[in-house]
């Protein structure tokens, strides 16, 4: 990447650059003459000069009458206005297209970067500083370098012709247009020096600031665990006082250049006035020439000004650009051609494993030390060490993740210190530990060991579109492979597509022992969209088939099914009047209150006055039984309809209640009592509010709702039905198609048990599991468990069905237990075929075939376990 | 039954007789109401204990577990307190109770009797009362069984 902005410029735009080059010129000349008509059509149409010996002048062989002449004149005058802002709109939108063509260039240079840089350069760079500096801070520059080139020509063109042409009007003029312009261009950047560097600041402050915030959101933990938030807080204001500061300083200087400027341009016309009136009085100019030049100078200042601004920009974005270049270059990249899409080779069949004179050395000393090691690539290999010994290190190394210093490493016949990471990547599989996980469903994550390149085109990459995607692509350097292609490679999972590889993801959750969690995910998950027929047919008839071994068992009444024209006394009040699950915030028990469609519906049943009551009853309760007890105390979050902040706020509206009766309260009043009934649920709270006469007023607003919600709210509830499948609902809710009642003794696990049983029996665990692979990880996987993040990850690794897998204390977080069946599940899947595993308690090494012990960073012992047993004891 | 009729249910309780109507409100409030199957296991001997039990309903039966089975010690009925050993002494669960007849009861949280307690001397030194009952009764037990074996 060029070192310099201009380089960097030139040497990608030139071409587009060159183009404009010819508009500006023309537009120069157009310019010119838009400046000098206007002297004729006064000189010559309005004050006569040309009709002083004849009635009719010529004009491109016409000849004309004074009025006509001014008219055709003017005409004249107007199209050139129109040609010169044709052209200025076309010279503009060129310069965006190519100021952001190299913007676009820039921000993929910059990303591919981070993508080719050693995994050590990331432990000294900041996420959040990289994200900055490719999203904002180098945004200025692709405004820049539309104008890099083209701003100076056309300002400079510009501004040379207003002076030219006033001083070939008169050169007395000419020297005070020149003089000012002088003054202009000398002072003011002068003034301006300092306001560079305080860009300069801000920037650098700016971007620290994205620093230390992401740095909050990644220690928040150890925020609260050492209650030093305050200290935090200090931090940040601090950097925003420092902020503060330093934008301080640059309005104040901004504006007196500003106002300096406008100065210098307004005093200028008061000498053209004067000096230039008194040349017209003595007869030395005629007026028409006075008129030009002043309305010529008007156009000097303003380029004038712009062109310094343009040399202060130049400064400002060539320091950035050297800022930005320099935190991503590194003499260590990768080279792109490491990385570009590659054929696998083909491996050499037998091969081993083979390690000589292996050696890491890195800024803290030598981690591995001429570590030499052979095994076959059909053994299971462990490493054994403790922390620092260098066997994660090694492990690093074989998984060619990082490169060695010394010494060599082959896999199969392939050298794997030189092999591209096209072909490393795709015979290796690696599992670190912690492993990260995409915020994406469980299904992309462990796929996405499958996506090094677009194995089919996507059906829909024809036509136009896609043709000027690909050509600017091209044009910027970026990628021109197809995102929307399909990157999967099936027959590299060994699958024959989409429905074969689903059954693999699922045999493999096994190997894991992560199976079941899945499928507990996908029995609380809702199914996805696409799901099919199929998949709501299914719910339905284990629906039913819930409902008669219910019956069977004699707990039927252990579930409280929904039943359109029944109270579910064991569901709340919000579930009772929706009678149906909320899609999106719209009807979310929090919003209900405020919601103008229920409250339209409370409304026309009368029932906002019941409610009213009735929350009015459930806010003395809470008043009276909560008010006692101090403050943070934890029965708030456990039992309390409201919330400590708020309960003086509610004792106020009881007492206003008192003074003024209900019927006066304000509508937000009103609402706040409303909105604590929602949560009431009759079997749970037993506050005796709800009887049979509330429960038929509920029903009859339920009904109301359905009937007459607006065609806009369709999709914001999903109503129940006891024929139907509910998308909105989990699978879970879908079998139970009720409330599991509160208030009977292990009736929550004995049903969610039955349920799990039945789904087994109906053979509905596959379409569960799958569901679940829907379940989307959260950021960093953080929505799963750490054990189970890490068995994903080991999922896709094998997966990939790679030739070496190498893991790195992949599984040290399980529990000893879950851990020896996930090293049993592992090597089971993968016998016959190399594993080396770093491995962090030494009694699973019995399971392996090679054993290495390392300490220190050097390899000390070597062999079978039995072996290495007998020796040490 | 609806919170009123709760309260006035354990306001029969000497525990809980004497302390303010606030307190009883909150703590039924804050109750679970739980009905046992008939067979089902309450507290199980050995468990940890986080909760005791307010019979408000049905027969309960208390046993303990000896090396050749369950042995019956007792039987506990309507406003009876099950489990409030387990809370105090922080010990596991002594004796296991199960449901005889379809069982209703109050579960009342650890935290909730332990804060009831600390506030109310008089409900303290109900709950002494309680025990030291229970221990006077055990002692006349054991020495029945002791001389039992003896002659």
């Amino acid at each position: 990447m060029d070192r310099s902005l201009f380089g960097f410029i030139i040497r990608y735009s030139k071409r587009d650059q060159l183009m404009i080059v010819p508009l500006v010129v023309l537009s120069m000349v157009v310019y010119y003459a838009s400046l000098d008509l206007p002297k004729t059509i006064i000189n010559e149409a309005i004050q006569g000069a040309r009709f002083k010996d004849a009635d009719t002048a010529s004009f491109f062989g016409l000849q004309l009458g004074r009025i006509e002449y001014l008219l055709a004149l003017s005409m004249v005058f107007l199209a050139l206005i129109v040609l010169n802002g044709w052209l200025k709109f076309r010279i503009n939108t060129m310069k965006g297209w190519m100021g952001e063509r190299m913007l676009r260039r820039l921000r993929y240079a910059l990303y591919d970067y981070i993508l080719r840089f050693p995994l050590a350069k990331f432990r000294r760079v900041k996420a959040a500083e990289m994200a900055t500096m490719i999203k904002d801070e180098v945004e200025p520059l692709g405004g820049f370098i539309g104008e890099a080139l083209i701003t100076p020509l056309f300002l400079g063109g510009q501004a040379l012709t207003a002076m030219f042409f006033i001083l070939y009007q008169h050169w007395v003029l000419g020297l005070i247009a020149l003089a000012v312009v002088g003054i202009q261009a000398v002072v003011i950047p002068k003034l301006r020096k300092r306001l560079l560097v305080l860009g300069r600041e801000r920037q650098l402050t700016a971007r620290a600031l994205a620093g230390r915030i992401a740095e909050t959101v990644d220690g928040a933990a150890e925020i609260h665990a050492n209650a030093t938030s305050n200290y935090e807080r200090a931090e940040i204001s601090a950097r925003l006082g420092k902020i503060f500061r330093i934008r301080f300083e640059f309005y104040q200087r901004k504006f007196l250049i500003k106002f300096l400027n406008n100065f210098l341009s307004q005093v200028t016309p008061f000498l053209f006035y004067t000096v230039g009136g008194y040349l017209v009085i003595m007869g030395r100019l005629d007026i028409g020439a006075l008129v030009a030049v002043i309305a010529a100078y008007k156009d000097l200042p303003t380029p004038v000004k712009e062109l310094i601004d343009w040399d202060q920009q130049r400064l400002d974005v060539e320091v950035k650009y050297q800022q930005v270049v320099e935190q991503f270059a590194d003499e260590q990249v990768a080279p792109p051609e490491f990385q570009a899409p590659a054929d696998m080779p083909q491996l050499a069949r037998g091969g081993k494993l083979r390690a000589s004179n292996l050696s890491l050395a890195d800024e803290s000393g030598t981690r591995v030390d001429n570590v030499s090691f052979e095994a076959g690539i059909d053994q299971h290999v462990a490493v054994v060490g403790r922390p620092g010994s260098g066997a994660s290190e090694l492990t690093q190394l074989i998984a060619r993740l990082v490169p060695p210093t010394g010494g060599s490493l082959e896999l199969a016949g392939i050298d794997l210190k030189r092999a591209p990471e096209s072909v490393t990547g795709r015979c290796i599989g690696y599992v670190g530990s912690p492993a990260y996980l995409f915020p994406a469903r469980v299904r992309d994550n462990v796929l996405y060991g499958l996506k090094h390149r677009p194995v089919r085109a996507a059906p829909s990459a024809e036509g136009e579109r896609a043709a000027f995607d690909v050509r600017e692509a091209e044009r910027t350097g970026n990628s021109t492979l197809d995102i929307s292609a399909e990157w999967i490679d099936y027959e590299a999972a060994g699958c024959s597509g989409p429905e074969d590889i689903e059954k693999r993801i699922v045999e493999l959750l096994q190997v894991v022992d992560l199976e079941e969690t899945i499928f507990e995910l996908g029995l609380r998950s809702r199914a996805q969209k696409h799901a099919g027929k199929d998949v709501a047919e299914q719910l339905l008839a284990a629906r039913e088939s819930m409902r008669q071994r219910l019956e069977k068992l004699g707990i039927k009444d252990w579930v409280e099914h929904w039943h359109p024209s029944h109270y579910n006394r064991n569901a709340t009040l919000a579930e009772n009047l929706l009678f149906g699950t909320p899609v999106g915030r719209t009807f979310d028990v929090d919003n209900l209150a405020a919601n103008s469609y229920m409250r339209r519906v409370l409304r026309e049943t009368a029932l906002d006055e019941l409610l009213l009551r009735t929350g009015h009853k459930v806010a003395e309760t809470m008043v009276e039984l909560f008010s006692g007890l101090p403050p943070g105390h934890e029965f708030f979050g456990q039992y309390s309809f409201i919330n400590q902040d708020d309960l003086p706020q509610f004792e106020a509206i009881l007492k206003r209640a008192g003074e003024v009766g209900l019927k006066q309260l304000s509508e937000a009043e009103r609402n706040s009592l409303v909105g604590l009934t929602f949560p009431l649920s009759a079997a749970r709270h037993r506050l005796g509010l709800i009887d049979e006469n509330f429960e038929a007023r509920v029903l009859e607003a339920r009904r109301h709702f359905a009937e007459t919600l607006p065609e806009e709210l369709h999709g914001a509830v999903e109503f129940f039905d006891p024929a139907g499948y509910n998308s909105a609902a989990t699978l879970q809710d879908n079998i139970l198609f009720g409330k599991i009642v509160t208030g009977q003794a292990g009736a929550v696990e004995r049903i969610t048990q039955l349920v799990r049983e039945l789904a087994d029996e109906l053979g509905l665990r596959t379409m569960v599991v799958r569901n679940g692979l829907d379940f989307q990880v959260g950021v960093g996987g953080a929505r799963l468990t750490q054990p189970d993040r890490q068995k994903v990850a080991i999922v896709r690794a094998l997966l990939k069905r790679p030739v070496l897998l190498v893991l790195e204390q992949a599984a040290a977080v399980l529990d000893a237990a879950s851990q020896a069946r996930v090293v049993d599940g592992v090597l089971k899947e993968r016998k016959g075929q190399a594993v080396v595993w770093a491995l962090s308690r030494e009694e699973f090494a019995q399971r392996f075939h090679v054993v290495l012990v390392m300490e220190r960073g050097r390899l000390v012992e070597k062999g079978a376990f039995a072996e290495l047993k007998r020796k040490t004891g | 039954m609806s919170l009123e009729q709760e309260v006035e249910l354990i306001r029969q309780f000497p525990i809980f007789a004497k302390i303010q109507p606030a307190m009883q409100k909150l703590l039924c409030f804050s109750s679970e109401r739980l009905t046992f199957a008939p067979g089902q296991v309450i507290v199980k001997a050995g468990d940890i204990g986080d909760a005791a039990f307010i019979v408000i309903e049905g027969e309960v039966e208390i046993s303990v577990p000896t090396p050749s089975g369950p042995i019956v010690v007792n039987t506990a009925g309507r406003n009876a307190i099950i489990g409030e050993i387990a809370i105090f002494g922080d010990v596991p669960r002594t004796a296991t109770a199960t449901a005889k007849s379809a069982v209703e009861t109050l579960k009342i949280s650890k935290e909730l009797f332990t804060k009831i307690i600390r506030e109310n001397p008089d409900a303290a030194l109900e709950l002494i009362r309680i025990l030291a009952a229970r221990l006077a009764n055990t002692t006349a037990q054991l020495s029945r069984t002791v001389s039992g074996t003896k002659s």
